[in-house]
């Protein structure tokens, strides 16, 4: 029988103070938070070398599994609303409107028979992640443009997403670069439902909050109309590199 | 939930963890999990385009984050609970023994109130939640410290997460295959003789002589 005290059936007595032995938990503890403080201070250099070497991988492993290690620069799939429902490709259309001559309406077919650009850029977010060389292809934004003809008084371009909710918005001067993509296909196959496919914008020289996903509709506008990203605090004009208090290298 | 007739106990039961202590791993328990749900909505892209609100989720999980800690710390005021903690501190050279040996669990070790596993799996929990919580305000506050941090911050807190998800299966793991255990951290008291079994030096603790 145990000789502590008892308190209905239960021997509660807290036994007397034992502690012996090295605090090896406090070391580990400690341990930890220096390494993660390293980590955190040297972790730009840490993540490049990681993501250089494993990237190649990443990007196109065929089972996904190399994506559920946290490696960094692979592509984070972000929603900002609820489940976006797949577009049936052959439903699809892609509307042009707003200050133009001729309002548009393309599907799938249509897209895929303009003018095609291809294109090899990085693609970085402004949360720090980057993935480098990614193959994209579609038909230049300012192609689409020049078949709506804009009015005079219009001056930017409105993007709506089918999600309903993501907006994005670029002046006709950006929108015109020929580096700015209604991408089909990313990654040599067409842009996947999570990238935001079946079409979703291209900003090379941007940021990725600018290259909208599941793209449907394209307006002229006369002002800007900041987007999504743009309302919660993020640039406007988002060039990689010289926006958002971030120095990364340019990606076009 | 049924369970055996509720004779009266023919083993004496001691009390193994106070109240303060059942109720701060219960609280963390709720906020890490939710920390772990809204982690994988934010972290896996298929979960992501399935659940989608991004900001929601992101705040439910960057607050549940900052709240996780507060527990742990409330604690502290808890005479029971710095007991426990000191006690998962402490590493003897039977831990040491316990770790390497192939046959642990056989009782010929001394255990303590923790077994070694148990310390192991205290300290690189907490010091994780550490790194995750420094790592996950560098990530929210942007203005207190430089942006290459931010990715730095990052990769951190990525992989730490990685290897507190690991830590929470494997402590759920062993709690589910043991359910005297189990109903130790439930209820607060265990039967004597499994106390015996699985922690022989600790019930004998409650054989000593009161000085």
């Amino acid at each position: 029988m145990p000789a502590g005290r008892r308190y209905c059936g239960v021997v509660t007595r807290p036994p007397h103070d034992p502690p012996e032995g090295a605090p090896v938990g406090r070391r580990v503890v400690l341990g930890l938070l220096g390494l993660g403080a390293l980590g955190i201070v040297t972790g730009t250099r840490l993540q490049d070398g990681l993501s250089a070497l494993l990237a190649p991988v990443q990007t196109r492993d065929p089972t996904g599994l190399a994506s559920l290690l946290p490696l960094g620069n692979t592509f984070r799939f972000y929603s900002v609303t609820g489940a976006v429902d797949e577009a049936d490709a052959a439903q699809y259309r892609l509307t042009v409107s707003g200050l133009v001559q001729q309002p548009g309406e393309h599907s799938l077919a249509d897209l895929r028979a303009m003018p095609q650009t291809d294109l090899v850029r990085d693609f970085q977010c402004v949360t720090g992640w980057r993935v480098p060389d990614v193959p994209w292809a579609g038909v230049p934004l300012g192609h689409l443009l020049d078949l709506a003809g804009p009015a005079p008084e219009a001056t930017a371009v409105r993007l709506t997403s089918f999600d309903g909710t993501y907006t994005e918005s670029l002046t006709l001067e950006q929108a015109r670069r020929d580096d700015v993509l209604v991408a089909l296909r990313m990654l040599d196959g067409p842009v996947s439902h999570d990238h935001g496919g079946p079409v979703r914008l291209y900003v090379a020289p941007m940021y990725g909050y600018k290259s909208l996903k599941w793209l449907s509709g394209i307006e002229l506008t006369r002002d800007v109309v900041p987007g999504y990203w743009e309302d919660r605090g993020y640039s406007v004009d988002g060039w990689v590199g010289s926006s958002n208090g971030r120095s990364d290298d340019p990606t076009s | 939930m049924t369970r055996p007739a509720d004779a009266p106990p023919a083993e004496p039961e001691l009390s193994r963890f106070g109240r303060p202590v059942r109720w701060v791993h219960g609280v963390v328990g709720v906020l890490m999990l939710v920390c772990i749900l809204t982690a994988a909505a934010l972290y896996n892209s298929s979960l992501q385009v399935l659940v989608g609100h991004r900001r929601v989720v992101e705040l439910v999980h960057v607050w549940c984050g900052f709240a996780l800690p507060v527990p742990i710390v409330v604690g502290l005021a808890f005479g029971s609970y710095r007991a426990d903690l000191r006690r998962l501190d402490r590493f003897t050279r039977h831990d040491w023994r316990w770790l390497r040996s192939r046959t642990r669990r056989d009782g010929r070790i001394p255990v303590g109130k923790f077994n070694a596993g148990q310390k192991l799996n205290g300290s690189l929990s907490a010091g994780s939640i550490a790194v995750l919580l420094v790592s996950g305000t560098v990530m929210q506050a942007t203005g207190l410290a430089p942006l290459a941090w931010r990715t730095g911050a990052t990769l951190m807190h990525d992989w730490f997460a990685l290897a507190v998800g690991l830590l929470v299966v494997g402590h759920v793991w062993f709690a589910l295959r043991d359910p005297l255990a189990l109903r130790g951290m439930r209820t607060g008291t265990v039967p004597a003789r499994w106390a015996r079994s699985e922690h022989s030096a600790w019930a004998a603790e409650f054989d000593e002589p009161r000085d």
